[in-house]
Parts: structure tokens; sequence; C-alpha cells
């Protein structure tokens, strides 16, 4: 992962700005598009911000994204909270259990890390099952609220806007350096007197934040939480994707992955309704071996290639 | 000149030709899981019913709207189970597909998910598989959102009743052994039940949760037979039901009576277990000697090829034909209307006379039982032909 330029931030905030029109241009379903399209940016993009530099491939994006959405429901349907009070707990519930989480596994490596986020989500689901079973006692998680999509849809673009703020600002840090050393090799990081666990797991919190609060802003538009299905596993796999398509070599990686994936997997969802899980295999494929660098890879060969024949 | 208008005018009776055989057709969309968690259910009461009911509609020519015969389309789409997907779907079906009404979903949470969205359009929405106890706040806050399959506390005090009438025949005692599967819909009718039985005198001397999907039930099970009760309650889904009845014939679980809640109906039940679970209790019932009842059942068969559950097959069909008679009565294809109609009429259904009170209809079988391989209501609200419970012995063929 390269440090990102001013520049880029210029046309993050310009696009940013433009984006913020879409609920005025389009009506229910495309702005429903464009609500998943915002929801997997954020999470692409926080994802990226950890894994990018790193290398270490983290499936619990279901994880906190779960967390989310269950504090938001726990707390608005058995205590009678308000839905701010638990969307900034959440954040902090998440980053708490990440931090935690990171503390006791990111001493692992490679396909033992991998291994372990694939459970952590169904762990923490029947975690909280548990709890909600055994104290809480529940009659439903209802989140009923007045937000309409368009609502959402400006806070999750508020959220992604967030999270490629502060992966830019921690790429051109002498945090972001320490992490491109740790993916280029983490013993000479470690030789070199970087601490490494304590750069890792800052970085997984910050993951773990914004994964709740996305979760956290989207249990509204859910209205009734089940934990079966706010811990989906299906959720991880799309973000990983999604963000690999785009290209893990730069921050904004993930919206040219986030976008080409959504359509297709629509168009695909909307005809042939029963194949559309195999989109998902075919973009594996195609990350595998067409663009193992994503597309941003792909762009930024080409640019190269035409540089060299003029 | 007059050559050109001529040909004007042709050209412009096909466009409207055309658009009046588009016209002609009524768009029906309906979403529910295909695949995913609740498929298995969604296949078994909502999709044949949803097939069953336009089918026969279209084969009587379709509806009289206004004077007008339309046929049915129906738009059917698989939400995979996921809130995400649903939402999406459901905002397609409003907006690109434009249809004329809906299918209400198959599910409690995806019923309250879409109901901003299919408000906001107008569509009335019959529900059939959603069972809540905050019906009251949900229809205030949404006037198009119809129940008709009873609420979570009425599920309780079916087992209730049917405890309390076993105690007093002696058949069993104070103690009951309950376990519930931990997740939403389970952990809420066990919280109810803690508090309803425990008013009714009973001790429930084993409470277990297990979680979704769990493989082994064998623990729980061993659990529930060493309490000694002679009643066994299991607020239960659709592979759990199963699970725990394949234990208690394993452990010859020695009750008098076996309750398991959601799929006991389902004729696969049977198919499964055959005649050792004679006598056991499940939610959900009907009357198949009602002719209506039977009658709906035998078209069930030979259309769709399959056997209709001995529970919320009725409903979705009866909530189709409210959704049909509706459509008729009102005699527009305009949502508020049709909506109206259904707050202000009775509808002759397969589940008997059915009208809506704020937004409710309280006519629905809460507690049925397999005797003698039928599941035939025992209790219920506003139904007819409940038959008396029978004590459950032993676990052979």
């Amino acid at each position: 992962m390269k440090p990102a330029t001013v520049q880029e931030l210029i046309w993050a905030g310009v696009l940013v700005a433009l984006a913020a029109f879409w609920p005025m241009m389009s009506n229910g379903y495309w702005l429903g598009i464009g609500v998943d399209v915002m929801m997997y940016t954020a999470l692409a993009t926080s994802w990226m911000l950890f894994s990018g530099p790193t290398h270490y491939i983290s499936l619990a994006s279901a994880a906190f994204f779960g967390v989310g959405g269950f504090v938001v429901g726990s707390g608005m349907s058995d205590y009678d909270a308000s839905f701010w009070s638990m969307l900034a707990l959440s954040a902090v519930i998440g980053g708490v259990l990440a931090a935690l989480i990171g503390l006791a596994t990111l001493r692992l490596s490679g396909v033992y890390f991998v291994i372990f986020t694939l459970g952590l989500a169904e762990m923490i689901r029947n975690l909280v099952s548990w709890v909600q079973n055994n104290f809480l006692g529940s009659r439903g998680l209802y989140v009923l609220t007045d937000f309409t999509d368009a609502h959402l849809y400006w806070m999750l673009l508020v959220t992604a806007g967030c999270v490629y703020l502060l992966g830019w600002i921690i790429s051109r840090s002498r945090l972001g350096f320490a992490l491109r050393i740790i993916g280029g090799d983490e013993t000479v990081a470690r030789h070199v007197g970087i601490n490494t666990a304590t750069a890792k797991v800052i970085l997984f919190t910050t993951t773990g934040v914004f994964g709740a609060i996305v979760g956290a802003i989207i249990a509204p538009r859910w209205s009734y939480i089940e934990p079966n299905q706010v811990f989906s596993p299906q959720l991880s796999f799309f973000v990983v994707i999604m963000a690999l398509l785009g290209g893990s070599g730069r921050l904004w990686g993930p919206v040219v992955g986030v976008i080409p994936f959504l359509l297709i997997w629509n168009w695909v969802d909307s005809n042939f309704s029963n194949q559309s899980i195999l989109v998902l295999g075919v973009a594996f494929l195609v990350i595998v071996y067409f663009l193992p660098h994503g597309f941003v890879g792909r762009i930024e060969q080409l640019r190269a290639s035409a540089r060299g024949r003029s | 000149m007059y050559r050109r208008s001529f040909f004007g005018l042709a050209a412009a009776l096909a466009v409207a030709g055309t658009s009046l055989f588009a016209q002609d057709m009524i768009k029906i969309g309906a979403i529910a899981p295909k695949t995913g968690p609740l498929a298995g259910g969604a296949v078994v009461t909502q999709w044949p019913n949803v097939r069953l009911w336009v089918e026969e509609v279209n084969a009587r020519g379709g509806l009289d709207v206004g004077g007008k015969m339309k046929m049915l389309e129906l738009i059917e789409y698989d939400d995979k189970t996921n809130p995400g997907e649903h939402i999406k779907l459901a905002q397609r079906l409003a907006t690109q597909d434009k249809v004329d009404f809906i299918v209400a979903p198959y599910g409690t949470g995806f019923n309250i998910a879409t109901a901003p969205i299919y408000g906001k359009f107008g569509y009335p929405m019959i529900a059939v598989s959603a069972i809540t106890d905050k019906m009251e706040e949900l229809t205030t806050r949404y006037p198009n959102l119809f129940f008709t399959l009873g609420t979570t506390t009425a599920f309780v005090d079916g087992v209730k009743e049917i405890l309390i009438e076993q105690r007093d025949a002696g058949a069993i005692g104070n103690e009951v052994a309950m376990v519930n599967v931990a997740d939403a819909f389970g952990i809420e009718l066990a919280d109810r039940a803690r508090e309803l039985f425990g008013e009714a005198g009973f001790d429930i001397v084993y409470d277990k949760s297990y979680p979704l999907g769990t493989p082994d039930l064998s623990p729980v099970m061993k659990g529930a037979k060493d309490s000694g009760a002679k009643a066994f309650i299991a607020w239960s889904y659709p592979p759990d039901s199963f699970g725990l009845a394949e234990q208690a014939i394993i452990e010859d679980l020695d009750v008098n009576l076996y309750y398991s809640a959601v799929a006991t109906s389902f004729p696969a039940f049977k198919g499964a277990y055959g005649n050792k679970i004679n006598n056991v209790l499940g939610a959900g019932g009907t009357d198949v000697d009602n002719p209506a009842i039977a009658a709906y059942r035998k078209a069930h068969m030979d259309i769709t090829g399959e056997v209709a559950d001995y529970w919320a097959s009725a409903n979705t069909y009866a909530s189709l034909q409210i959704l049909e008679q509706a459509i008729v009565g009102a005699a527009t294809l305009d949502r508020d209307v049709v909506t109206q109609y259904i707050k202000d009429n009775s509808f002759d259904t397969v589940m008997g006379e059915l009208s809506f009170t704020n937004n409710f209809s309280n006519t629905f079988w809460s507690v049925g039982q397999w005797q003698d391989g039928v599941f035939r209501g025992v209790k219920g609200s506003n139904v007819e032909g409940a038959v008396p419970v029978r004590a459950k012995s032993g676990w052979s063929e």
C-alpha cells in the first residue's frame, strides 16, 4: 500500500460532495442500492485500513457489524434508549471488542488469523444469544425510527468519509509507515524496533469501531434485529471480495470494487435470482486469475505502460 | 394528408391497444426465502399457496375489477433469508416492477422491515407468518399492515390452558420441563411462558436454552428426562423441533404431555417419525373435517403436488383470498381504496369468516395435536372444530 497524496484527498472530498446529492436524484430502488454501496464502501475501506498494509485477511467484519446492530436493537427495544446514544455505545463496544481480540490474536499470523476471524462472528452470535436468553430476556428487538433511506445514506456517507480521512492521515503518519514495513516483512519490522503488536492492535480497533458504527446505522433499516441475521458470515466475504476486487494497493481501491460488484450482483439477482451466489465465486476467480491487484493494480499498470510508450 | 393521419390514428390505436392489454394484468409481487435458514418453512407454507392462488384465479379467468376480467401476473424473488436483500427487492417491486399488489413476506422480522416501504406506496400487507406482541404499536405506525396469525401471548396461553386441564385430569403434576431455542422467537416465547406458567402455579423444574442450528440435542433431552417432569414444552424452530422429537424417541422420554412449537405441524414431521409422534402437541392446528378446509387441502395437493401444512398454510391462503375479495369488492386497483375495504369488511375464506379489528384478525389456531396421523387443532381463538387433548403415552409405533 502506497502513502496517500494530497491530490487524492481533494479528489475524495469532491466525490463525497457529489455523492451527497444522490438521494435527490434517485428513487426508492436506486437509493436502496446507494445505501448498499455506502455501507460496503465504509466497511471495505475500514477493512482496507488494517488488511491493506498488513496483508492480514480479516473475516471479522460481520462480527463487528452484528455487534453494532445488536447494541442498537437491544438498547432501543429493552431500555428505551435513544438511537444516537446507542450508536455511540456501539462504537465503543466495537472498539473494545476489537482491541481485546487484537491483543489476543494478532500475535498469530497468516492462515491462523483468517480462521480465527471467520469463527469470531459465529462465536459472538452465540455469546449474544446466550446473554439475551439468560440475562436480558427479550420480546424481540425492534428498532422503530423515522429515518428514511436518504437519512441512512447520508449517515453512511459521513462514516465512509471519516474512514477515508482517518486512513489518509494514518497512511502519511509514522504508524502508516510502520504498517507498510510489517506488511513487507514482519520480522524485519520487529528487528528495526517497531512494536508490531501495538501497531496492529490500533488499526484493528479502528476496523472494529467502524464496523460497529455501520451495523448500528443499518439497524433502523432492518427494523427488527435477529442475531442470526446480523451476524451473517456472508457479509464478511462480501467485504473482502469487494476490497480485493478494487485492489488493496490504494486507500480508494474499495470504491472501485464495491460499485461494479454491487451492480452486477443486483442485476444477476433480479434476473437470475437462483444463480446470484455464482457471482461471488466468479468474482473470486477473476481476482485470482486476472486482477491479482484489483482494478487499482490494473489501472496503474495501464497508466505505467502508457507512460512507457510515450 | 388523410392517409397520413389515418396511419397516425392506427399507430395511436396500436399503442393504446398494447397498453390496454398491459392493464388487463394485475401484477402481484412476492418475496420470500427460497434459500437460507427460513427457506425450509417458506417452501412448505408460503410459496405453494402463492402459486396455488395465482393458478386458481387465472384458471377462473382472472379477477373481476369493475366489470373487467384481469389475469394475475406473479413476480417472485428469493430474499435468501437476508433482511438487506429483502428490503432492496421490496423497493424493486414498488419502484421498478411497479406491481399492483404484494404478498406479505414470510417471517416476523421481514414483515416489520418492509412495512415502511410498502406503507409508503400504500400496499396493503396482510401478514401471516408474523407473530408479535407489539401489534398495536406496529399497526398504529404502519396502518397498511394487518396481522392474522395471533400473538405471542395467545400461543403461550394455549399451552397454559392445556397444562392446567391435564393437571386437573391428573395426567401431569406441577412440574414442567421447558427448553427453548436461543433466537428471537424462542426467547420471546420462553420469557412469556415463565411468567404465565408461574402465575398458573407451575414449577419449571428444568429450563434450558440451546443455540439455533445445534446438531446435538441429546444433552438437552437427557436433562429434561432426569428432571422427572411429566410435561415437556419446547419453544423450538424447524430444524430443532425434529431433532428434539428424535432425541425424545431415543431417550424414550416418559411424559404425558409433549409440545414442540414451529414445524411440528409440517407433514414432514409425521413423515419422519410415523406414529411414534402420536399425541405430540405443536403450534398451529387445523380442522381437516371442515368442508372448506378439506377442499382447500385437496386443491393444494392437486395443484402443487404437496400436502398443505396443518397450520399457517390455510391462513396464508386465506390472506390471499382476502386480498382477492377486497380487489373485487372495491372494484379498483387503487391501493388506498382496497386497504380501506379490507378494514371495513369481512371476508369469506377457508378459515371461515374473517374480519379485522384494529388491523388484527382474531381467528387462528394456537395449539394442535397429532392424532392418528392427522394434526388437529385443539386450542384456538374464534375457530370451530377443536378436539379434546389426548395424553401422550410412550414413543412406540
